[in-house]
Order: structure tokens, then sequence, then C-alpha cells
């Protein structure tokens, strides 16, 4: 077998990689959170009374669900700035172009999850809420919002894990993420096995602490008086068991 | 609960603010009518015809028990005399006022939703699947309307929130989540939940329903305690004992109308109606 622990183990600790993976977390978390917000709004569009916004959102859903991530990014990068100068200039970065192509690409899935944390609530919540004189705003945060954040934490947790690999798409914009200049690594050394592996352990690593984070959001939605009382990790595993 | 010496009320001035209802309260508005009137109320959905001119009134302190088999308008009705539904003819009246529409010229049009907040929150309103907020603790859920209706502070709201659900007897389960109580206790944290926005009215849909037989008799309790102390109630309800026991008048209903309105010994003893005395022997 050919793979050189030290090759790998440069690469590991190499800046370029720490710099790599620090752009594809920022990327991913400020596209991810770009991508709930759009979604939100999306979802209830789609479920407004109006006519007009709901084809609005539907259409929304459909056409960024349809059209492949990569040419969105692509059009984004590309195409925009032919069609609005403005974006020639220096500012449009492959960071921009990659969080705003990702973000509205994202979006669409996201209204889908969130329209399903919406369903899900029991429409005698809002009923409960209007008797007591709530006003609509008030019974959206108060009480149907913690509702729908719930639900829709998992799938969300597992769209944030896929897009922090979906931005191993902007390499092809250019963007100095991980699998950047784990190519250009390559390019120069043409050790595969050691460089790839490199970069897979960033992603493993990086997809676990996400997954950290999901068990600590899910423990916060458990609604239950008996939450930190025994161990952490046990009440974390007994709610995710639960589900 | 009464023979208690240290005995705290359910509608405590002291808690709750000056009393909006009871005997002791003197009636502003209309002398002498009804704190809470339906006047010839219409409801349709699509094609069926749910309500078809219903009219009734209640007066302050009175306790209205309302039977009729299910299907026949009972739940619409209360609904729409929370404002939670709106109606097509008719008109609901609170003290006299005309709730829920304005006047347009000679068109009467339905208050916007955040005008409407304002006075459903005059109005209490029990559901028969409790409809608790599963992301609160019960102290949570009571304190809701106080903090986003009424904008009393945490502490305050905590603090009213608390004494209610001891008096309804949930002291020690004030940080209990609604998953974690019986339906029984999970109906009276609703109770306490609707009773510290200090209604003028409290609507109560099948209250008892959904709960199983031995927990009926704690939240009957907790309403028959508060009918004591001269809330105004309308209790949708199939609990016959309670009307004949608690109800000043009773009500049938039938296909979208009143059928029958009379005290609990005329109604049960000696009902006008043949379908009343048919449902009658039916639910006995």
């Amino acid at each position: 077998m050919n793979f050189d622990p030290a090759t790998f183990w440069q690469a590991l600790t190499s800046q370029g990689f720490r710099d790599g993976a620090i752009i594809a977390i920022a990327l991913t978390v400020v596209a991810q959170l770009t991508a709930v917000v759009i979604g939100l709004v999306v979802a209830l569009m789609r479920g407004s009374g109006f006519r007009i916004l709901r084809a609005i959102g539907w259409t929304y859903v459909w056409i960024f669900r349809a059209i492949p991530t990569l040419v969105q990014l692509l059009f984004v990068w590309n195409a925009l700035p032919q069609l609005f100068p403005a974006l020639i200039e220096g500012w449009f970065s492959p960071f921009l172009a990659a969080w705003l192509a990702l973000s509205l690409n994202e979006g669409a899935y996201m209204a889908e999850i969130v329209r399903s944390g919406l369903l899900a609530v029991d429409e005698g919540q809002q009923l409960a809420a209007r008797a007591l004189g709530m006003t609509p705003r008030s019974v959206f945060r108060r009480v149907v919002l913690p509702q729908v954040m719930r639900v829709i934490i998992p799938p969300t947790a597992n769209e944030f894990i896929t897009m922090l690999k979906i931005t191993s798409l902007a390499s092809a914009i250019s963007l100095q993420e991980l699998l950047s200049y784990t190519q250009q690594s390559i390019s120069i050394s043409f050790r595969f096995a050691e460089y790839y592996a490199a970069a897979a352990i960033y992603y493993l690593v990086i997809v676990s602490v996400f997954m950290v984070f999901q068990a600590l959001l899910e423990r916060r939605f458990l609604w239950t008086s008996q939450r930190g009382e025994s161990g952490r990790l046990s009440t974390t595993l007994r709610g995710l068991g639960a589900r | 609960m009464t023979d208690q010496p240290d005995h705290k009320l359910l509608l405590d001035p002291d808690l709750l603010g000056p009393a909006e209802v009871g005997p002791s309260a003197t009636a502003p508005g209309s002398p002498g009518g009804s704190l809470l009137e339906a006047v010839d109320i219409r409801k349709r959905y699509g094609r069926n015809e749910v309500l078809r001119g219903v009219s009734f009134g209640v007066e302050r302190g009175d306790v209205k028990a309302v039977l009729g088999p299910s299907g026949s308008g009972k739940s619409t009705m209360l609904r729409c005399l929370a404002l939670l539904e709106p109606i097509d003819a008719g008109e609901v009246r609170l003290e006299g006022r005309t709730i829920g529409v304005r006047r347009a010229g000679a068109r009467t049009v339905r208050l916007p939703e955040r005008e409407l907040a304002g006075q459903r929150s005059d109005i209490g309103m029990v559901f028969q699947r409790f409809n608790l907020f599963p992301h609160l603790t019960a102290l949570g859920n009571v304190m809701l309307g106080l903090t986003e209706v009424r904008h009393r502070s945490k502490a305050d709201a905590s603090k009213i929130a608390g004494a209610m659900l001891e008096r309804v007897g949930l002291g020690p389960r004030t940080n209990f989540y609604p998953s974690e109580l019986s339906g029984g206790q999970q109906q009276r944290v609703a109770i306490a939940r609707a009773l510290v926005m200090n209604p003028k009215v409290m609507l109560f849909d099948e209250p008892t329903s959904a709960l199983d037989p031995e927990l009926v008799g704690e939240v009957l309790a907790v309403m028959e305690e508060l009918a004591r102390e001269g809330m105004t109630m309308v209790v949708v309800t199939h609990e016959i004992g309670f009307a004949r026991k608690v109800a000043d008048r009773v009500l049938m209903m039938d296909e979208g109308e009143i059928i029958e309105d009379g005290t609990p010994d005329e109604f049960f003893a000696n009902p006008r109606h043949e379908r009343t005395r048919r449902f009658l022997e039916a639910v006995h």
C-alpha cells in the first residue's frame, strides 16, 4: 500500500486546510440561516389566504428545486454579472455568489420543511391562543413558531449537514474552500489518498460538531420538566429515542 | 371546598383586579339586560346551515347549560359567541353592546383580527380537548395571556398565575408540562388560563367529554365553585347531572335551533318538546 502518513499529517495540519474548513463552515452557516428565513417566508406565502402570494411561493419552490444546484451556482457567479454589470465590481466575491446561490436553492427545500412544520401544529392551538385575545402576530410568535421549531429541527439539521457538503460545489467558482484546496494540493503533489483522506477527516469532524449542536437544540425542545435532572447525554439520547 | 376557613376564591378581586362579574358587581351598560346575548345568529358552512337563527341571553351570574345531540351546532354556537368564527347574520351582544362587528353605513363589517382580539379577551373559553400549549409549563400556559394580552410584567403574571393554579388545586404542578399532566389536570390548567384574564363570561365547550370518567369530577368541582362565586357561564355539556344541579337555565339545541329553554326543573321533569324528551331518554 502506498500511503504516506507524513504527507497525510502535514495536509491535516496545514494552514490551507484550516482556512478551507473555516470558509466551508462560514458559508454553511450563513447560507443555511438565510435559507431558513427564506423558507419561513415562502412557507407562509404558500399557506396565505391570498392567491397571488400562494402562486409566488409555489413558483419559487418549483424553480429553485428543479434546477441543479451547480447550475444555479454557475448562473449566479457567471451569468448575473453579465446581466447586471454592477456585479462585475470586485466586491462580488465567490463567497457572496455562493452564499446567494446556495441560500436561494436551499430556501426552496426549507420552505417545504417549514410548511410541514406549520401543518403539524394542531389547529386547536391557534384557536386557544386567539380565544385568549392574542393578536395574530403574538399567536404566531408565542404559540405557533415554537411548535414549528420542534418539528423542523431534525430535518433542518439534515439540511445543515447537506449544505456543508454542497459548499464543495463552490470550488467550481473558485471559492477557496476545503475541496478547492485539496484539489490544488493534489495537482502539485499527486498524492490523492492522503489529501482526500485529510479532507474527509475535516468533513467528519465538522459534521460531528453539528450533530452535537442538534442534540443540544433538540433537548431544549423536549418540553418536559425532567430535563437536566439526570445526566445530560442520557436525557438527550432518551429524547432522541422517543422520537 | 368552601368549608375550609382559609378557602380562597377563584374570582378573587385582589388577584384579578376589580370584579367584572358576580352578584356584587354593579351592572354597567344595559340595566336589567342580559350580560351575553345571541340575537338570531345564523351560520353556514357551504351548503350546510349549522345555525338557523339562534337567540338567547345569559343573565349576569347565571349558568346556562346547553344540551343537544352532536352535530346540532352547540360548539359552533360557542365559537361564534367567542368571536372565533364569523357569523353570517345576527348579533352577539356583551353587556348590551354589539361585538365582533362595526357599522359601515347600512352594512355591518367584521372587525379586523386585531380589534377582535381585544374583545375576545373579555370572554373566557375552555375547549373539549384542552388545547394547552405543549411547549409551555402549566405556569407558562396561564401566564401567556397576562403577558401578551394584558401586558403584565413577567413577575406579576407569574404571581397571579401561580396563585390561580393553586386555587384550582395544581399548586404542586406549576412547573409541569401539559404532557406530564392528567386530562383532568390539563383541563383545570385550561380553566385557570381563561380565568386569569378576568373574563366577563366563561364559555365551556364539552369540558369533560375528553376525560376518563374518574377525572370528570375534579373538573366539574372547579366549575361548580365558579358558578357559586357568581361567574356567568355557558356550558355545552353531556353531563346531565351538572346541568340539573348547577345550571339556572337549560337549553336544548337540535339541528341548529334552540328548541327548549327552561329551568332545570321544567326542562328535566316536563320537557315541552318531543325531541327533547327523546334526547333525555337516550342519554339517561
